[in-house]
């Protein structure tokens, strides 16, 4: 191709890379001032600072769990009171999983996944910005509590009916309740913008199958949070429901059963193990070929494992729940999918240890941490195995050997992989090496206290220890075992004390080169003086370990011969490419350096917080302004009209600036949030039904429902909107700019009518939602449809100011097609929720 | 056209690589479910013999879609092109890995089924 020849012979000039470095570096320069530093929302920066406070939460739950150690190290000890314990083990369990696990992954993931893609950033930076600031506001929140004495006291699962009572447990339930729903809305920003960002941002030719496999573990990982979080989301809301406004899901004198809260808890519970375990062993499949010195064996094996757990993680819920009376052949279901899910697991641990003995093995201390972690993961996995059984389950359940099985589990399988990751990937972050020295120290302190700490609590359990007790007496004989795990701690933490000194001691250490450990994925394009633009151009993929295999392919990407090698227009930019075979197909504009994900993040926090002690008025005004916020993010920035239609990329090809529909990274983003909107939705209707299960008649014949007229007319009013929306998409697109907006408004005007229809059929009734559980059901999915119909209405006034402004074109429609895509999943939830609340109990 | 050649012809994507965990979810949810309904609800016949039947055919219709994708994909698999690892950037070693991965899957989802219905047949009771 002529063009491509005369383009490489531009790139020859090194004129012309150094202005286009110039325009690059300036572009992409981070915001500075004492303030406006932190309106950063680059994934380098805000990778770290994610990272960061996941650590630090990490190390102040560590310090809790140390405590507990002081204070069972000696039969009948008086260290902190059992009050304070119930704090200590509630906190630890919650911070490690809500505040350190999920987080970490979200911020490593963030911080690797562009340059494991070759990605100049993820496609909703802003986002990420806006993820992080909730993580942080709702995680200080949540763990600050302990020094008022106020944190929650239920157990990390806070099973009902204890913690529902207000008189029994004080304001830590609500905080635990509403602090973490907040950062559950920040866990689900980042599977959005992670899964985005795998299957749309890949480099130009990195087909499904030269895919890296982190991104592989993230794209399933980030799919497995769409669907396990929105169960607990829903569960908190009826938690709260209960303990704010008395509504009796989980009392059971009133028709409410606690066993609901177990199955929504679990269900997002047990998926959650493995949304931690699984991008932990997603490191291993970066850093085991690394130190193997050949290709990992067996990537379609990997694929199997990772997708095969995602599927299978989400029947084993009930195994928590072995030994609350379910039909025994419900349990043996559940049994059977966990010991299949031991499967796919073992695949995978067979697959590193194939690649290892394949290869020429360096024995680096990334690798130590690495093989370290899987044999303390084995042990987990074993024990596992073991309470999956579920005769063996009722005779462990809530002891200490259920503590060490899973301390096991997470340690291996969670935090000594991430400890290996630090090592393996400290020098493309910071552009230096940790000393491999105190990296050893550390790693056999942790190894050897992992074992000594968790070990004896087997025994412990099985002499009859229960979990969570604030002491123990002499005569059950276990005073040596726990003397033994409270050292094994110590010397846990010993190690963890040495890492944190090799990080400390990191900015004086001298710069390593580039690609220190040699490794062939494209990450280690990073240059260890760190440029913000990511990667210098965004190159083509032809192999999976391209530095190993493309000749050459370094310097291309250096001199800028691959693709968009410039910011001619002086925009944050990267590369749309197509699913399966990643075509590129657009060049999508990126948001810069904005405080409104910032400002968004701290009213919503207030909404949460401010709910927390009950001001529901000033709750009210934060909502209000974080809508505020939203809408003023929307309108400034996105929906914009480039200045062109095309750019050129570079190698004769030019890419349109502007997508709409499933082209657009928005349409996914939309899609993506209402698959998890969809599923909080399901849970809540799984709620009304369970209801119905565990019930002789349910209904009650003695309460009146909402009756069959009311829900009826809402139905058609909001499938009638729906069709008015979906429509105003069509006209639109054929021409009708002003017939498309005033469909549009006839959608709003029947948004508002169809959502009060809604909430008028149990009002109307005059049910009662304090009475019994049955209103209360029928209430909370009469007000989840009328409030989504209220968004809705939202978008379609939205939709209509933009048509006004003239933001909605035939060419322009990105704003419209996603509203229209946000009314077929309004159009399914009013369908079930109303035919439920309104035709079931006829047809019982 | 031979069946072969005509498996050859469908499409393979994202979703396709799915299917046959999802005829395990959708198994599962259906065992769990109907165990839920008729241990729990009212609980007036313990007996699960009586439904023994309905889990049995449902499990044979569940394998045989497992089993069908699984051989759909393995024609796939089965083109002439790049060999294994399926490394390289071609339609073909797309193709083939994506076909490959359908096939294990296959495989650990029929062995996944079976482990669900086996508890139907052993304890054929509801306690």
């Amino acid at each position: 191709m002529e063009t491509q020849a005369s383009y490489a012979h531009a790139q020859d000039d090194p004129a012309l890379r150094t202005a286009q470095e110039a325009r690059l570096r300036a572009v992409w320069e981070s915001p500075k001032g004492w303030f406006f530093r932190w309106t950063d929302c680059n994934n380098n920066t805000v990778g770290v600072w994610y990272t960061l406070t996941a650590f630090g939460f990490m190390l102040f739950a560590g310090v809790l769990a140390l405590i507990m150690r002081a204070q069972l190290a000696v039969p009948d000890n008086d260290l902190v009171s059992a009050s304070t314990f119930n704090q200590l083990f509630t906190l630890h369990g919650s911070m490690m999983m809500f505040l350190f696990a999920v987080p970490m992954f979200e911020a490593v993931s963030i911080l690797l996944l562009p340059q494991l893609l070759g990605a100049r950033d993820l496609p909703f930076p802003r986002l990420s910005a806006f993820g992080f600031w909730s993580f942080l506001i709702g995680g200080v929140f949540v763990s600050g509590s302990i020094f008022f004495d106020a944190a929650p006291d239920g157990g990390w699962f806070m099973y009902p009916p204890l913690t529902t009572d207000p008189t029994l447990s004080g304001i830590g339930a609500d905080i635990w309740m509403l602090g973490l729903s907040f950062i559950e809305v920040s866990s689900v920003a980042a599977a959005v913008e992670l899964i985005v960002g795998v299957l749309k941002c890949r480099p130009p030719g990195m087909r499904l199958n030269l895919m890296p496999l982190y991104a592989w573990y993230i794209l399933v990982v980030a799919v497995m949070i769409l669907f396990a979080f929105p169960p607990l989301i829903a569960g908190d809301i009826l938690f709260e429901m209960e303990r704010l406004l008395d509504w009796p899901f989980f009392d059971a004198s009133r028709g409410g059963d606690p066993l609901l809260w177990q199955h929504l808890f679990w269900i997002f519970g047990h998926p959650e193990v493995y949304i931690v375990f699984l991008p932990s062993i997603a490191l291993f499949a970066m850093i085991i070929p690394t130190f193997a010195r050949r290709h990992l064996l067996g990537y379609p094996w990997i694929v199997l494992a990772a997708v095969g757990t995602g599927f299978l993680s989400f029947g084993l819920w009930v195994h928590h729940m072995f030994t609350t009376g379910l039909p025994n052949i419900s349990l043996g279901f559940f049994s059977a999918a966990s010991e299949a899910v031991a499967i796919p697991t073992g695949v995978q641990i067979f697959v590193f240890i194939a690649t290892l003995w394949a290869g020429r093995v360096t024995w680096s201390t990334p690798l130590l941490y690495a093989v370290g972690a899987l044999a303390i993961f084995v042990i987990g996995g074993l024990t596992g195995v073991m309470v999956a059984v579920a005769p063996f389950d009722w005779q462990a359940h809530d002891t200490y050997f259920v503590v060490a099985h899973l301390h096991y589990v997470l340690i291996g399988g969670t935090l000594l992989p991430l400890f290996g990751g630090l090592y393996y990937y400290w020098p493309l972050i910071t552009g230096k090496k940790l000393s491999d020295r105190l990296g050893r120290i550390a790693f056999w302190l942790m190894f050897a206290g992992a074992n000594v700490a968790f070990f004896p609590m087997h025994l412990s359990g099985l002499m009859g220890m229960p979990r969570r007790v604030f002491t123990y007496p002499a005569e059950l004989g276990i005073g040596g075992l726990n003397m033994l795990s409270t050292i094994g701690a110590y010397l846990f933490a010993a190690g963890v004390l040495v890492l944190v000194v090799d990080l400390c001691r990191s900015p004086w250490r001298a710069r390593a080169p580039r690609n220190p450990w040699a490794a062939g994925t494209i990450e280690w394009l990073a240059l260890p003086e760190d440029e913000n633009w990511g990667i210098r151009s965004i190159p083509l993929i032809e192999k999976r370990y391209p530095l190993w295999d493309q000749p050459d392919f370094m310097r291309k990407v250096d001199e800028g011969r691959y693709f968009l090698p410039d910011a001619e227009e002086g925009r944050r930019e990267t590369i749309i490419t197509t699913v399966l075979d990643a075509r590129p197909i657009q060049v999508v504009r990126l948001g810069g350096p904005s405080v409104v994900p910032m400002v968004t993040a701290f009213f919503l926090g207030s909404v949460f917080i401010l709910t927390t002690y009950h001001l529901y008025w000033w709750a009210l005004a934060g909502s209000v302004l974080t809508l505020g916020a939203i809408l003023y993010w929307l309108w400034t920035g996105t929906g914009e009209f480039p200045e062109k239609p095309e750019k050129p990329i570079g190698h004769g090809l030019s890419l349109p600036l502007y997508s709409s529909g499933p082209a657009s990274p928005s349409w996914w983003a939309m899609f993506i949030t209402m698959m998890a909107d969809a599923t909080a939705f399901a849970s809540l209707i799984f709620g009304y039904f369970f209801y119905w299960t565990v019930h002789p008649d349910f209904p009650p014949a003695d309460i009146i429902g909402p009756g069959v007229h009311w829900p009826m007319v809402a139905l058609a009013i909001l499938l009638g909107g729906w069709i008015a929306t979906v429509a105003a998409q069509e006209v639109n697109a054929r021409g009708g700019v002003v017939a498309a907006r005033w469909l549009v408004a006839i959608g709003a005007v029947a948004s508002l009518a169809g959502g009060a229809a809604t909430l008028i059929g149990p009002w109307s009734t005059g049910m009662d939602p304090t009475a019994h559980v049955y209103p209360a059901i029928v209430w909370v999915i009469a007000i989840w449809t009328a409030a989504h119909a209220g968004v809705g209405l939202i978008m379609q006034l939205y939709g209509v100011a933009c048509g006004i402004a003239g933001r909605i074109t035939p060419d322009h429609d990105a704003d419209l097609r996603n509203i229209a895509l946000y009314q077929h999943f309004m159009a399914f939830t009013a369908l079930v929720s109303l035919l439920t609340i309104g035709l079931f109990p006829e047809a019982s | 056209m031979r069946l072969p050649d005509r498996a050859r012809s469908l499409r393979i994507t994202l979703w396709t690589l799915i299917v046959p965990p999802t005829v395990w979810a959708g198994h599962f949810l259906f065992c769990y479910l109907l165990a839920a309904i008729m241990c729990a609800r009212g609980a007036i016949d313990l007996s699960f013999r009586a439904y023994g039947w309905l889990v049995v055919v449902v499990t044979m219709l569940s394998l045989a879609l497992v089993v069908a994708a699984g051989l759909i994909a393995l024609a796939q698999e089965r083109i002439a092109g790049d060999p294994p690892p399926h490394d390289r950037g071609t339609q073909e070693a797309r193709l083939r890995f994506l076909a490959k991965s359908t096939v294990l899957l296959s495989g650990l989802s029929f062995v996944a089924i079976l482990f669900t219905a086996l508890p139907v047949v052993f304890l054929q009771d509801c306690r």
